[in-house]
């Protein structure tokens, strides 16, 4: 029981971290169908940004809050300078041009905090909690305590506010929109600003956990991705799930079957889903109408 | 012209004219080709590596160089991958045409090449883990290399556990080239040195959390003992981990987490962790009488002038390899690939800050098992073990 409980704690933690992710690619895909492959490196910013202000002497606080400032600076520079000039185009070549931002982010990060990796302290203590014979970090439970939070609040904002309608619309018929008076340039920006800021913020959280560096945002937005991908793109309900599912088949697959198996497990998953519910666990089933 | 701007026409009239010289003797100067990891994954090998030689090259030059000619040094970044490597060395035989090759901070990049220097007919000095690089060393004629063999690594930590009297061990490794190379030697060896391993776990370089596999390791009936095998950012949130499972085996490592990184990256995790490694790393607690202290302090020192970093034992193994090339160069008197070669191969009690250096014919390493140390973290530093 306790090495079940042990394996259970483990995938929670991990499935977290990507479902943390995973809601970054939600905001962006929500109001524009662009998957944005610079969301990991919103991650590693956020995580990076903090470490080097706590160096220069900022307390753990100001630190990140300045650090999400500055990403959410570094996502409305990106939607400005890259994806607005070339509104008219594809989205596969909005998509390709946010693999290219992710690209000039990682060098310019090696370049500002260099190639070490690095650490955040703990929010509460290393600790470890001890519950029936297995151990949890402190820091899981704020990962996953803050996960609920960013879910509750992004129904909210979705559901409940002009601004968050607004960029549903501007998804679903961006003339349409456009029509009755929504500035769409706006709710882009918005979009982009929200969702560096979300990834900023997850880099954070999880720095204590996954240690940060400049590569660190290519595996987190791979299996973010996937957690994304399964879930449903543009669902925040469907990311959360979709990230436990990746996290707990991962940690359990390790436990029961074999360590060897375990990066295929994300990808078995992803194609077993992608088969049978092509729009994702909790996706809308798209229709197009010939 | 601003005042800077002269002085630096200046200067480089002189050194053109300088070049122009020593090259109407037929005396260019000699090339040192070398490829690294300096980003990417790998960055942590490549990085100190590439400084290193860069701030050598520079002392020895300033120092007159070597045989009245200067070095020079062409560095290019492979990024750890070893097909870039291989297109990269292919550039400096063919077109720079390098007297020397150093490089291949990983042991992927460096088996790019051994058959492109055999060819090519030139000497290699290797900074790759792995013992396949100079093994079988009849068909390694032009490849050496530095850094201490994984399977010496091996050895000394089966020696150390025995000692305490642990036989029964489990493996914990990464599942990438360097990794799963110590835990294939970890395999082998245990048989033959009176080990049995009792577990055996991998995990991906870029996990997050290695608990599930410790939690196995755990609960598995006999562990006396784990051995890691790894590097890099991951090593550290496996000592986390553990420390958080509140295992109580004693824990050892392969020289893959000789930085300081792994210390602070594991948030107390690494205490009491034991690995063996090159006296670079406890310089401070060799006794004065190891002819190893003096270079590796002075090393240490530079470094940190130069770039205001800690030293990694890894910027060790291309200091190395420099030291090697320039005492063959030396005792050749010139650079004839041939003659060259010959000199490394009869390199012969040359001190470098990994170890003594003795090649022969049968051995391409030239390490024993005295170069390397057992070294223990205690409060938050490397220290000898006693």
């Amino acid at each position: 029981m306790a090495e079940f409980l042990q394996f259970l704690f483990a995938g929670l933690t991990s499935g977290a971290i990507y479902a943390l992710v995973a809601l970054g690619f939600t905001l962006i895909y929500s109001s524009s169908h662009v998957i944005n492959f610079a969301q990991g490196e919103f991650v590693m910013l956020g995580g990076l940004a903090t470490v080097g202000l706590l160096a220069a002497g900022v307390p753990l606080l100001p630190a990140a809050l300045l650090a999400i400032v500055l990403t959410a600076a570094a996502g409305i520079a990106l939607e400005k300078l890259a994806i607005e000039p070339a509104r008219n185009a594809a989205v596969v070549t909005l998509i390709i041009i946010t693999i290219g931002a992710s690209i000039l982010l990682r060098g310019a990060a090696q370049l500002i905090w260099g190639k070490d990796y690095h650490r955040l302290p703990a929010f509460t203590g290393e600790t470890p909690l001890e519950i029936g014979g297995a151990t949890l970090l402190p820091q899981s439970l704020w990962v996953i305590g803050v996960t609920i939070l960013i879910v509750l609040g992004l129904r909210w904002f979705f559901g409940r506010t002009l601004l968050g309608k607004a960029v549903l619309a501007t998804s679903h018929n961006r003339l349409a929109a456009q029509l009755v008076g929504i500035d769409i340039g706006f709710v882009l920006l918005l979009s982009y600003g929200l969702s560096a800021a979300l990834g900023a913020l997850a880099g954070i959280l999880i720095a204590p956990i996954t240690l940060t560096s400049y590569t660190v945002g290519t595996m987190l937005g791979l299996k973010g991705f996937c957690a994304a991908i399964v879930g449903g793109l543009g669902s925040g309900a469907g990311a959360v799930v979709g990230g436990l599912v990746v996290g707990l088949a991962e940690a359990m697959a390790t436990g029961y079957v074999s360590s060897a198996y375990k990066d295929a497990v994300a990808f078995v998953i992803i194609l077993v889903v992608l088969v049978f519910m092509p729009s994702g666990l909790f996706g809308r089933r798209g229709t197009d109408r010939v | 012209m601003t005042q800077r701007t002269v002085i630096a026409a200046a200067l480089a009239a002189a050194l053109g004219l300088a070049a122009g010289a020593a090259q109407a003797q037929g005396q260019g100067p000699i090339k040192i080709g070398s490829f690294l990891a300096v980003t990417g994954g790998a960055s942590f090998l490549g990085d100190p590596e590439a400084k290193t030689l860069r701030l050598y090259v520079e002392r020895i030059n300033k120092s007159g160089g070597v045989l009245g000619r200067q070095l020079q040094l062409i560095v290019h970044d492979s990024a750890g991958d070893a097909k870039q490597a291989a297109t990269f060395a292919k550039r400096l035989i063919e077109d720079d045409k390098v007297d020397i090759l150093i490089g291949g901070s990983t042991t992927g990049e460096t088996m790019a090449i051994v058959k492109m220097v055999d060819e090519a007919e030139l000497p290699f000095l290797s900074l790759g883990g792995a013992s396949v690089i100079v093994e079988p060393v009849k068909e390694r004629k032009w490849v050496f290399k530095t850094p201490h063999s994984d399977r010496l690594a091996v050895q000394k930590v089966y020696v150390d556990m025995k000692a305490r009297g642990l036989t029964a061990v489990a493996i914990i490794a990464g599942s990438g080239g360097f990794d799963q190379s110590c835990r294939k030697n970890a395999q082998e060896l245990a048989p033959t040195m009176g080990m049995r391993v009792v577990a055996d776990e991998t995990y991906a370089p870029t996990d997050t959390d290695v608990t599930p596999q410790l939690t196995k390791i755990k609960n598995a009936a006999g562990v006396q003992a784990v051995l890691g095998c790894g590097f890099g950012g991951i090593t550290s949130i496996t000592a986390k981990n553990y420390k958080q499972l509140a295992m109580t085996q004693p824990f050892y490592f392969n020289h893959g987490v000789g930085s300081k990184q792994f210390i602070t990256g594991a948030a107390g995790g690494a205490e009491g962790i034991r690995l063996p490694a090159a006296a670079l790393l406890v310089a401070a607690d060799l006794p004065d009488s190891d002819p190893q202290k003096k270079p590796a302090l002075e090393y240490a020192a530079a470094y940190k002038a130069a770039f205001n970093e800690d030293i990694s034992t890894f910027g060790g193994h291309a200091l190395d390899a420099l030291l090697i090339a320039v005492d063959a160069f030396k005792r050749a008197g010139s650079t004839d690939k041939k003659k060259v070669r010959d000199a490394i191969e009869s390199t012969k009690g040359l001190i470098g800050v990994d170890g003594i250096f003795t090649f022969s014919a049968a051995d391409h390493n030239g390490l024993d098992e005295a170069s390397f140390k057992m070294v223990v973290v205690q409060n938050g530093e490397f220290r000898l073990l006693k």
